[in-house]
């Protein structure tokens, strides 16, 4: 019953007007820009990166919320589309989203309890409306939220119980498929830390496929089966989390792993980004992270590295792939 | 400096904020002449409700001995406290039922017109493209013709009755309410309730009744009050032409329209009308004014 999430050569590039100008032109930004990845049944895929490298349009992407330039997104075999027609509402019973925002998911005029009751009163009509209560109330006991929260309006209650509430809202429906998109980022660390054991909890009973966003690479590394890292619309590395957040081997990832402080082990030696991240409207020629890359090779700015899987990790650097670039002398200068 | 000076001068009461009497704070929420308006429109209300059992006579009884009677303390008698008209009918009677009927006739003309308005903005919305454009069209053309006109061809061509009164008057100030409810609901769209609903799979209808109707209620109740002055004058303005309700049957706009011919010698057959109009459309634009303060959260 459970399937498989298949991404293949996935893109949403926007379009944008510049202005000032008396004609407009129009460039394109690449939000995502070929993604390619598979998450096994039952396993959760972490996704990490800076703001604006696509996590938030990956998500949008992946559950068929906003249409894609190219490339196909398919979920046991079905193709996720992006017409929102009678089909693509149905597909909504076995795939749900959590929101980053929760207050901004939910309806300001219409109790929580309603609100987590509204999928099933959509997708299984046929349940008796006392079936749908009884399954209302133990969703919200899974999710830690009591019984007389449900008849209080989203702004009566706090953010990590909002969010709880639309995390019971995702999971009433049981769903195949769960995107979280940055689920807890918005929330104090102490009720992260609640609101991850739900999850943990209901992934053990329950035992959904799932893609987790995050810029917080601690979190991922608790709740992740699997870890993408994103920069700028592409993934850069990915593989098991040990690998990817304990030894990482793309420059960008070296540089993010290096940023998390450390408890009782001396601070690793960080590596400082210089520059801001280059404009997705202007991605740089070669590999995109070559203006920011302390290890730049002359390659780097020509010819852009392709995801390769080698030797049980998969990156896309010219170093880790080519060992023989290596041994070419780092060229600063232009970079920065 | 000076900040600090007034804190100091302030500073004698022993607190920054001064503590408002009971009766200013009453007043601030309830107004006295939105109190006012209230009591005007809870009254106008009730002699909708029960005028058949307030009348002292029936509002068509004609008695010719009695014609022209000033009212009371001006040289009438108490039988018929605001006098009788040209005919002999006993103005009160004619008034309380003129209130009936114009009342009603506003409120089910303004209903009308909020679920037209109400459907199109919606349609506008969920649609835009074609759709979106071709109503806009037609509520550009509505506001750039005058509905006088339009209600006069409309009751020249087709005849008069109650039906075709209320109707015609339930196309009047739909233009409004579509604009306001497609505005609203655009804007509620691109925010995260609708999109969320939307995602849960939920049908249009749903999201659109259920979600962003109840969200955007507030507003189109206020456009819905302001309305109704608007449809108590139309209907007024028509009647007074002697092309909105016909004799016998009887309006407010009907009373003033009659009674101007004897504006000289009995004045009172259409200073009550004209009076009533006047109180109840003022009070309901002091009703709808308090009402958008009241629910509109960012105007606290």
């Amino acid at each position: 019953m459970k399937g498989e999430l298949s991404v293949k050569n996935l893109a949403r590039h926007f379009k944008l007007r510049q202005r000032g100008t008396l004609f407009a032109r129009t460039k394109i930004l690449k939000a995502v820009d070929g993604l390619t990845f598979n998450v096994a049944p039952g396993e959760m895929l972490g996704i990490v990166g800076e703001s604006g490298s696509g996590k938030s349009t990956t998500a949008r992407l992946l559950l068929g919320h906003i249409p894609s330039t190219s490339g196909e997104v398919t979920f046991g075999g079905e193709k996720i589309g992006a017409v929102p027609n009678l089909a693509w509402r149905r597909m909504r019973r076995r795939m749900q989203m959590i929101y980053q925002d929760p207050l901004g998911a939910l309806d300001p005029r219409i109790t929580v309890a309603r609100q987590i009751e509204e999928p099933l009163v959509v997708h299984f009509p046929e349940l008796t409306p006392d079936a749908r209560k009884a399954r209302v109330r133990a969703v919200m006991g899974d999710v830690g939220l009591s019984f007389h929260h449900g008849e209080r309006f989203p702004h009566e209650l706090s953010g990590g119980q909002r969010q709880r509430v639309i995390i019971a809202r995702a999971l009433v429906m049981e769903p195949e498929l769960l995107v979280c998109d940055e689920p807890v980022s918005a929330l104090d660390v102490s009720v992260q830390a609640q609101v991850l054991n739900v999850f943990q909890d209901i992934r053990e009973r329950n035992s959904f496929t799932g893609v987790f966003i995050s810029h917080d690479l601690k979190v991922v590394r608790q709740i992740a089966d699997k870890v993408a890292v994103m920069y700028l619309g592409r993934i850069v590395e990915i593989g098991r989390p040990d690998e990817v957040l304990h030894q990482p081997l793309h420059p960008y990832s070296r540089a993010l792993v290096s940023a998390v402080p450390r408890k009782g082990r001396p601070a690793r030696e960080r590596i400082i980004l210089s520059g801001d991240p280059p404009n997705p409207v202007d991605v740089p020629s070669g590999c995109p992270f070559h203006t920011r890359c302390p290890e730049v090779r002359p390659v780097c700015r020509a010819l852009r590295p392709e995801l390769i899987s080698d030797a049980g990790r998969t990156v896309a650097c010219h170093l880790i792939n080519d060992p023989s670039f290596a041994g070419v002398p780092v060229t600063k200068g232009e970079a920065a | 400096m000076a900040i600090e000076q007034d804190g100091l001068s302030t500073s004698t009461e022993g607190s920054v904020f001064t503590e408002k009497g009971k009766l200013q704070t009453f007043l601030q929420a309830w107004p006295p002449l939105v109190i006012l308006a209230l009591a005007w429109l809870a009254l106008m209300i009730f002699i909708a409700i029960f005028a058949p059992l307030l009348t002292p006579y029936d509002f068509m009884a004609v008695d010719v001995l009695a014609r022209l009677k000033p009212p009371a303390f001006f040289g009438g008698a108490f039988n018929h406290i605001l006098g009788t008209d040209q005919l002999g009918r006993d103005v009160l009677s004619r008034t309380l039922t003129s209130i009936r009927v114009s009342i009603t006739v506003a409120i089910c003309a303004t209903m009308i017109s909020t679920a037209i308005g109400v459907m199109l903005g919606f349609l506008a919305a969920y649609f835009r493209g074609w759709v979106d454009q071709v109503i806009l069209t037609i509520v550009d053309a509505q506001l750039a013709m005058p509905f006088m006109i339009i209600a006069i061809a409309v009751l020249a061509f087709l005849g008069n009755s109650l039906t075709i009164f209320v109707m015609l008057l339930g196309l009047y100030g739909w233009e409004q309410v579509t604009r306001i409810a497609r505005g609203l609901a655009i804007s509620a769209n691109t925010q995260g309730y609708a999109a969320a609903a939307r995602e849960i799979g939920a049908s249009p209808w749903r999201i659109y009744l259920r979600h962003i109707l109840p969200n955007i209620s507030a507003t189109i109740v206020v456009a819905m009050t302001l309305n109704i002055p608007g449809v108590i004058l139309l209907e007024s303005s028509l009647s007074f032409l002697g092309i909105g309700l016909q004799p016998p049957q009887t309006s407010l706009g009907n009373m003033v329209g009659y009674g101007r011919d004897y504006i000289q010698s009995a004045p009172w057959i259409m200073l009550m009308p004209s009076a009533i109009i006047v109180i109840t459309t003022l009070s309901v634009s002091i009703m709808g004014d308090w009402l958008r303060d009241r629910i509109d959260p960012t105007l606290k």
